[in-house]
């Protein structure tokens, strides 16, 4: 091959640089959820959300906005959950009853993330915490 | 023999299929309904209050001055998280103001005294035809369906187009953080504030009446306001309006004002 000492090495070299992410994510630790402060109830137990637990942790902020939506263009205020329970479709009565640390709760999983929702430029944070 | 085989599968195949059909929509209507997270719905209180024209009447003769009015203006104020800024930026759901102000269309300059010197509540008129809610370029106020003019404050853009078209000046922009001019420990945790850069005004309580709660001024005023549906006949705002004389702000241009004040 002509110029074989400059074209495998260069090949080679642009296969690893190309594929480097992929050789940098086997190596990075696995990406952990922080442990959030869950609500619980007086009693110690661990209190029932909106909707289950691991599926807010995806899908709150799409929930967030469906309830807006309702409460403010269709006045429905009332979320009958998929589990048949019904919630006032409200961030600071409704959610903020039972989140009520807001840097252990919120943030924690928002800084980890780098998103800066602005909820609460106009929702008032839960007491004590901000 | 040919034609007859033709026939026998023809017959076959729909058989088949009409009888995996039925045999499937039976198993659809069978199956029981499994809800996924998220798949709920919503609804609205069963006490909420409702109307097709929601509308407020004010008795006028039970607010001769400002001391009757305060209290009021206050409870709504602390409620909404309004701020207290003095000036030309202020912020206001409710106010009061003299009769010239509030009537400019009423040229008379005979009036009695006591209407005269008497000290007025105004507010959002909440209009049938609001023209704040045509101008509105991002439709963030629009009009709901018990006839009530609201704002979405997540989508407002600040512009104020319907601060300019609101012939009764019912509209607030806040020029800066309103948090700033309001301690922490005074906000009223049940309702939010609001940022820098969006317009705000009274909404009738849109929040309060879905709990099947009267207005803060309604309640406040120990019976001086009256809330209720103008479309149902037996309703108290239309009982008020066949027994007293009343007028509205500006009637003239066509907004069709939902608030009515006895005189």
């Amino acid at each position: 091959m002509y110029n074989a000492k400059y074209i495998i090495p260069g090949i080679i070299l642009f296969v690893v640089i190309f594929t480097l992410p992929f050789w940098m994510n086997i190596f990075t630790p696995k990406y952990n959820y922080p442990e959030l402060a869950k609500p619980v109830g007086p009693n110690g137990e661990v209190l029932e959300c909106v909707e289950p637990a691991e599926w807010m942790r995806a899908n709150h902020m799409d929930l967030l906005i469906e309830w807006r939506d309702s409460a403010l263009r269709d006045e429905k205020r009332i979320y009958v959950s998929s589990t048949g329970k019904e919630w006032e479709t409200s961030l600071q009565k409704t959610c903020m009853e039972c989140h009520t640390d807001y840097n252990k709760f919120c943030d924690t999983c928002h800084v980890q993330n780098a998103v800066e929702p602005y909820c609460w430029d106009c929702h008032i944070k839960p007491q004590g915490n901000n | 023999m040919n034609s007859n085989r033709r026939y026998f599968l023809k017959v076959a195949g729909l058989s088949t299929f009409a009888l995996a059909a039925g045999v499937g929509a039976t198993v659809v209507k069978a199956m029981p309904q499994i809800k996924e997270p998220g798949d709920g719905s919503f609804t609205t209180t069963k006490n909420a209050i409702k109307g097709k024209r929601l509308a407020m009447v004010i008795d006028t003769r039970k607010f001769e001055n400002e001391t009757d009015m305060l209290p009021i203006i206050d409870a709504c104020h602390k409620f909404h998280n309004v701020p207290n800024i003095e000036g030309p930026q202020e912020v206001k759901w409710i106010w009061q103001d003299s009769y010239a102000h509030s009537f400019t269309d009423d040229t008379s300059p005979l009036l009695p005294e006591q209407v005269k010197n008497r000290r007025y509540f105004l507010l959002c008129n909440q209009c049938s035809e609001p023209s704040c809610v045509r101008v509105c370029p991002v439709k963030a106020t629009y009009k709901t369906e018990q006839g009530l003019v609201a704002i979405d404050y997540h989508r407002c853009i600040g512009c104020r187009f319907c601060m300019a078209a609101c012939p009764y000046g019912s509209r607030s922009f806040n020029f800066s953080d309103p948090r700033r001019h309001m301690k922490d420990e005074d906000l009223n945790m049940e309702y939010p504030t609001r940022m820098r850069g969006v317009v705000e005004k009274c909404t009738f309580c849109a929040e309060k009446l879905e709990l099947g709660e009267l207005p803060i001024c309604v309640q406040a005023s120990k019976g001086g306001i009256m809330f209720g549906d103008l479309s149902d006949p037996e309703s108290n705002v239309r009982k008020a309006l066949a027994e007293n004389f009343t007028i509205r702000r500006k009637p003239g241009i066509g907004t069709d004002p939902g608030v009515y004040y006895i005189i």
